[in-house]
């Protein structure tokens, strides 16, 4: 149980919870950064040597770890909001939520058909659960920002999948990295700003003028 | 079979040559009329053929693209369907070029050309089908056509809503369908259907099938319930359509029915007390509602949903008999089940024609318009004759033949007098009030449309063409072949319940020692041997004056005090007043001076008005409610619903 996978992953349930509970922008924006980083270490420990292998860390590292954060510091300069003002669902109703969904994720983990050498291992719960805790992100935050953390969270419990897929599926994960890219230029580059131009503001809930 | 196919293909090509006609060209026209009609001719030929040989004419071709097979299989019960469509479909494309001349609508009928073979092939693979892919592929064709050609005219409202009515209610029934094919299994779908008699009918599974398939071909044939879309359907179309939708496509759910049964064995006893029933209920209620309306298209058209029924009270009678085992009553039913499938898609595609052509001439449906017709339309009155004679099941037309024998079979049940089939007995009083009612409605319709005087002078009506004429001379001779010589088409109808029963067990009696066709043949020539003497030696006296009506003695009758359509029917109409909920609209004469009075009878299709609209209306409105909770623009919540479906998914999976 102590081996270094089992204990990145134990951090990035712990991050899960932290994202879940904060308000403010920075602090959000560098905790998904830092368990990007994290996860970035986990094809190291779990795969042999390979280029391959490093290409994979070092790009989920940069990406994840250095580009984004970068990316999304920039954008809240620029907009200047600090902290997410009244979510849609208050922030211990999330923690409860993600906490129930975190629990469900270890139930179901372990009744889903698994090759031997991945059952009772830390790693699909973790991936569900971190998926779960950034579709609340997603669900219950207005700031499109916010929103966009809650993407990229949800990407980063895709990439613990993929690392499991890594030596079968060789393209799995880059693709996924590849996604990440998608996020960082098309929703905040393009629709953020223009969200901005037009409202003043980056509160999705403006948007719903075209429900019809 | 090749020459089967060679037909198919020949009446597509005439459909592929339509287009060339748009501009008007009369070369094409006349080309694609004769790929037509020899593809038509040339479909009998081959249908004729292929029951000559023993066993049925198969055709297996690989269909990749979808995994299966096609494969077109022509038995007996095939035949007795694709005779009198191919037939109607002749006769209506060749109507169809006097009916809708190329020369003034070139558009139109170019729309004409091609969706009318289309759907003549697409019934013809229908019915041979070997499987449920080709049946399905071919029954959406058939389903689709059938609706571009009711829409021919969508620029008006009512064409386009009766166009939007059928085609709702022919892809609900083709939705049943499918889960008829389903519940059959892939083998019945991909490779071929099974045997007649290789499903066992005590299965829970069987009497779902049933169900569906009395739900989806019940909707095509127009049962009572089920008949909602019918009425305006075939009131919207141009007649010739009318005719093959009429005379050909609604059978096309009597023939699934009748296919469907065919596959089980044991078949439970409430099969064919249900089938027995909907058929009562179609053809008193179909032939009342036809008495009730005063649109000559309209009237037809329910008598169709009266046909329908009658058919049914055939087949009812056929699966008693295989459940009771009393082998007349299989034979006798189903006999005149197909008979009259074959009758009535003759003389409803002749009344449908008949009626277009005065139509043609006056321009109107309304059957208070007309008056007087017989004199300026004789021969068009004669066909109409004809048909009315035919349907209301008198001799010595086809009509007389097949009710005839649905009457034999009915009495059978009683031979033996078991006290389980007596109810059965109870249809034969049902099918002659029937035949009344259909007597009087018919009554009416000639006596309004042909006999008396023309009700507005300007109407200057004259006979029709003659491709009109020849078409519908033709259907006339075919209902006076049946009617004349029955016992001809005995062996057709013996190699359909041949190919109806389940091989195994003995073979069905014989049909001809049963109903002793030759005295019919007699009694009816000698009737019209009668009637001609009777004609002949009016003619000699020559004495009859053309005078107006005797109208009980009033001195100075007019064209407008006649009777109409609705005091016709008032005695009927007043009888089933609390079914029909006819609405009359009336000014009564008041005091010695009145004011203009007016009176005005309608009846709206009460399933239709009264049960399917306000059923649709609450549907709407609950999803339009739904749509609004649903559709509330918050982007959190709308990613909430995928992830529900997979969680619920999920679940379901687990």
């Amino acid at each position: 149980m102590n081996t270094p996978p089992n204990l990145i992953l134990l951090f990035v349930i712990l991050f899960n919870f932290f994202i879940l509970g904060t308000s403010r922008l920075a602090t959000c924006i560098r905790s998904v950064a830092l368990q990007g980083a994290l996860l970035s270490l986990l094809p190291l420990f779990l795969h042999t040597s390979t280029f391959h292998t490093y290409l994979l860390a070092g790009g989920a590292f940069i990406l994840k770890g250095l580009l984004m954060p970068w990316l999304l510091f920039r954008a809240i300069r620029q907009v200047r909001i600090r902290r997410e003002v009244e979510p849609r669902i208050g922030y211990i109703p999330t923690l409860l939520l993600g906490a129930l969904t975190t629990a469900g994720a270890f139930i179901f983990g372990d009744r889903l058909p698994l090759l031997p050498a991945h059952l009772h291992s830390l790693f699909i719960p973790a991936a569900l659960a971190t998926l779960a805790a950034g579709f609340l992100m997603l669900i219950t935050r207005r700031k499109a920002i916010t929103q966009v953390l809650g993407y990229l969270m949800f990407e980063n419990g895709i990439f613990i999948f993929g690392t499991l897929l890594a030596e079968a599926m060789p393209f799995m994960v880059e693709m996924g990295v590849l996604l990440d890219m998608l996020v960082a230029i098309f929703v905040m580059g393009i629709v953020m700003n223009h969200i901005n131009r037009e409202f003043s503001t980056l509160n999705t809930e403006q948007l719903s003028l075209l429900r019809e | 079979m090749t020459l089967f196919v060679t037909a198919i293909c020949l009446i597509l090509v005439s459909a592929l040559l339509a287009p060339l006609t748009r501009k008007g060209s009369a070369f094409w026209d006349r080309c694609s009329l004769a790929c037509g009609l020899g593809g038509t001719l040339l479909g009998m030929g081959a249908t004729l053929l292929a029951l000559n040989q023993p066993g049925s004419a198969v055709l297996t071709l690989p269909w990749s693209g979808v995994g299966g097979l096609f494969v077109l299989r022509l038995d007996g019960l095939a035949a007795i369907f694709l005779l009198p469509a191919f037939l109607i479909c002749g006769v209506g494309l060749l109507y169809g070029s006097g009916y809708w001349p190329m020369q003034a609508k070139p558009a139109s009928s170019a729309w004409l050309r091609f969706f009318y073979p289309l759907l003549g092939a697409a019934i013809a693979i229908v019915l041979t089908a070997g499987n449920g892919l080709v049946f399905l592929f071919a029954w959406e064709i058939m389903a689709l056509s059938g609706y571009f050609l009711v829409a021919t005219e969508r620029e008006q409202d009512e064409v386009y809503q009766a166009g939007f009515l059928y085609i709702a209610a022919t892809h609900t029934a083709t939705l049943a369908l499918f889960a008829l094919f389903a519940l059959l299994g892939d083998q019945a779908v991909f490779i071929a259907l099974p045997a007649a008699g290789s499903l066992d009918g005590a299965a829970p599974l069987a009497s779902a099938i049933f169900l569906l398939a009395l739900f989806g071909f019940g909707f095509k044939a127009g049962v009572m319930p089920l008949h909602i879309w019918l009425p305006k359907a075939h009131a919207a179309a141009p007649s010739h359509v009318s005719a093959l939708l009429s005379g050909v496509m609604i059978k096309m759910g009597i023939y699934g029915l009748i296919r469907t049964t065919s596959l089980f064995a044991a078949i439970p006893a409430w099969w064919g007390w249900t089938i027995l029933a909907l058929g009562v209920l179609s053809s008193i209620l179909g032939v009342v509602f036809a008495i009730a309306q005063h649109d000559i298209k309209r009237l037809l058209a329910y008598h169709s949903v009266e046909n329908i029924g009658i058919i049914l009270l055939g087949l009812g009678l056929a699966l008693l008999g295989r459940s009771y085992g009393i082998e007349a009553m299989v034979t006798l039913g189903l006999a005149g089940a197909l008979l009259h499938v074959i009758n009535h898609g003759l003389f409803k595609a002749l009344l449908f024609l008949s009626a277009g052509s005065v139509i043609h001439a006056t321009g109107t449906r309304e059957l208070n318009r007309y008056g007087g017709l017989l004199r300026t339309m004789p021969l068009t009155g004669l066909f109409f004759l004809g048909g009315a004679i035919a349907i209301c099941g008198l001799p010595p037309l086809n009509g007389f033949v097949s009710e005839w024998l649905i009457y034999l079979g009915l009495f059978q049940g009683s031979q033996p007098l078991a006290a389980n089939l007596l109810p059965a007995l109870l249809a034969a009083p049902a099918l002659a009030l029937t035949g009344g009612l259909a007597l009087l409605c018919f009554a009416k319709v000639f006596g309004l449309a042909f006999l008396g005087t023309p009700r507005s002078e300007a109407m200057a009506t004259h006979e029709a063409p003659r491709s009109m004429l020849i078409g519908m001379g033709t259907l006339l001779a075919a209902c006076l072949a049946i009617g004349l010589l029955p016992k001809a088409f005995f062996p057709l109808l013996h190699s359909a319940t041949l190919a109806w029963l389940p091989a195994a067990p003995a073979p069905a009696a014989a049909l001809a020692a049963l109903a002793p066709a030759g005295s019919i043949s007699l009694a009816a020539l000698l009737f019209i041997i009668l009637l001609g003497l009777f004609a002949g030696n009016r003619r000699q006296r020559r004495e009859t004056p053309r005078v107006p009506t005797w109208g009980c003695a009033y001195a100075r009758p007019l064209p407008r005090a006649q009777y109409t359509a609705s005091s016709f029917a008032e005695l009927i109409t007043g009888l089933f007043g609390w079914f029909l909920r006819s609405r009359t609209d009336e000014v009564k004469p008041k005091g010695c001076f009145p004011s203009p009075a007016h009176l005005e009878t309608r009846t709206p299709d009460l399933i239709l008005d009264l049960g399917v609209t306000p059923l649709c209306a609450l549907l709407a409105a609950g999803a339009s409610w739904l749509r609004h909770r649903l559709q509330h623009g918050i982007v959190g919540l709308y990613l909430l619903y995928p992830a529900l479906t997979l969680c619920i998914l999920l679940i379901l999976a687990a």
